[in-house]
């Protein structure tokens, strides 16, 4: 429990450190650029091809559970969109994500303090947890919602293709059905639980590398913790928000 | 100047450092040797604020660095230049950007001047067509030639080393320390080098101080070294059959 209470402590002393002045603008401005590349840009292939399966395997699972009459067709259409829509291309997506960017940010910042490279940064004079992570977690708050978008698109579009390619559905039902009682909020929601899952994959996979003490062992420790902590985190957070935007 | 009083470090319940005191003056290239584990590079680490002492006080000139707050420490850092031990280059950056690094976080320059700057350094250490190399790319040697240049080129006050030759051949080594001499002579700079290279001493120790298990033993020139007296620190010195001849033959 102590050790707990240590490790809440020093993450909000690291984020208070974090979002302190900026030395110049101009840097941290490049910095965010080269990780809106790296966190985002990158990151958009394995959404595509995460969110392209997922939504042809909603589509026939619900399709195989729907196959009493009294049931329209158009509903498989419905129960992709609202599936994407609500959990899969937020929550889902930020799981992976917290997979593939959390490891990679908890290795890039714990190899770089194991190597001394931090103690560099500070002894310049450079706020190093600044210079660090801020970039991430701007780049990671922009860029992650436009990636739920994709990955709303390219589900959807899955699930199109499953279900007509199958003969499960026609394409005439499932476009009616994803344009049946749509409520835009749903979208909103989905972005507004992206923000907060982007925040937790680049702040606790940043605080893990951060405090590396030791060698290349202990790196990849961190970048185990900065994947397990950050989703665990994000399904509590999964929790809270559909509590507090749907009730 | 740098001024150490009485300073003492703790980890948990284990002394580190006990009550050392040491004064470095500029333009002089002060060496701190021990054994290895002896507290040297927690006294150099306390000395640039990377970690905070438990006891003393640290002046830099007429300010006491070590009451100072992160922001007020962070202006006299900028004063500072540090050469680490496996050199910290940034990997995710080319030669020349690692060291235009504190040319862009810290002046106004334009591109060009940073460059001229940079070309001027890179040069200095005897580093050219090397500019859009990456750290992965260098020889033991080069990365630390690079991290000097990265050190000097905002023309520090303070300059700090260390081991700067570990696992360096000698002839490479020989070429640091020269370095190291010939850039505190040109900037005027207090430089503190971390060792336990006995060529370093011999070749730029021009005032010594022996730490062993967290206290200081023994603080002099290079010369005096061959004469001293202190058993610990001859232990340390002439710890091989070569030195101890030399130490005979000095003593004879």
């Amino acid at each position: 429990m102590l050790k707990f209470l240590s490790s809440f402590g020093r993450y909000w002393l690291l984020l208070a450190k974090v979002f302190s002045k900026p030395e110049k603008h101009e840097v941290y401005y490049k910095q965010t650029t080269k990780e809106l590349i790296s966190l985002g840009l990158r990151s958009i292939g394995i959404t595509i091809i995460i969110s392209f399966f997922m939504g042809a395997v909603i589509t026939l699972q619900t399709a195989y559970n729907t196959e009493n009459p009294i049931y329209p067709t158009y509903l498989i259409g419905l129960g992709c969109r609202d599936s994407i829509l609500l959990e899969f291309s937020s929550t889902i997506v930020a799981l992976i994500l917290a997979g593939k960017v959390g490891s990679s940010i908890a290795s890039e910042i714990g190899t770089m303090k194991v190597t001394e490279q931090i103690d560099a940064l500070e002894l310049m004079g450079v706020n190093s947890a600044s210079y660090l992570i801020l970039p991430k977690i701007i780049a990671s708050l922009v860029f992650n919602p436009f990636l739920t978008l994709i990955s709303i698109i390219v589900g959807i579009c899955g699930g199109w293709l499953a279900g007509t390619a199958t003969g499960v559905i026609s394409s005439q039902d499932f476009i009616y059905g994803i344009q049946y009682a749509f409520i835009p909020y749903y979208i909103v929601y989905g972005l507004i639980k992206t923000v907060f899952f982007a925040f937790i994959i680049a702040s606790v996979s940043s605080f893990q590398g951060y405090y590396v003490e030791g060698g290349s062992l202990e790196v990849g420790r961190a970048s185990t913790k900065a994947v397990v902590y950050s989703s665990v985190m994000i399904l509590l957070f999964n929790v809270i928000l559909t509590q507090l935007l749907l009730s | 100047m740098i001024r150490a009083e009485n300073i003492s470090k703790t980890f948990g319940d284990r002394e580190v450092l006990h009550k050392v005191s040491a004064v470095f003056e500029p333009g002089k290239t002060n060496l701190i040797i021990g054994k290895s584990g002896s507290g040297k590079t927690v006294f150099l680490k306390c000395l640039v604020g990377l970690l905070d002492i438990n006891e003393g006080e640290i002046w830099y000139g007429d300010t006491l660095f070590s009451k100072l707050d992160f922001s007020a420490k962070k202006e006299i850092r900028k004063e500072m230049g540090m050469l680490f031990q496996g050199s910290a280059l940034f990997d995710s950056m080319t030669v020349e950007e690692n060291v235009r690094f504190p040319l862009d976080m810290f002046t106004s320059f334009s591109y060009e001047e940073k460059l001229e700057r940079v070309n001027f350094c890179l040069e200095r250490v005897n580093i050219v067509n090397s500019n859009k190399l990456f750290p992965a790319e260098l020889s033991g040697g080069m990365k630390k030639r690079v991290a000097i240049a990265r050190a000097i080129v905002l023309k520090p006050r303070y300059l700090f080393c260390d081991e700067p030759n570990s696992g360096l051949d000698p002839k490479t080594s020989i070429v640091i320390d020269e370095l190291i001499k010939e850039i505190t002579d040109e900037l005027n700079m207090t430089t503190i080098v971390n060792t336990h290279d006995m060529n370093s001493v011999m070749e730029i120790g021009e005032n010594i101080i022996f730490i062993e298990e967290g206290e200081k033993c023994w603080e002099g020139g290079k010369n005096e070294i061959l004469k001293s007296d202190c058993t610990i620190l001859n232990d340390f010195v002439f710890a091989n059959a070569l030195a101890k001849q030399l130490k005979q033959s000095a003593g004879t």
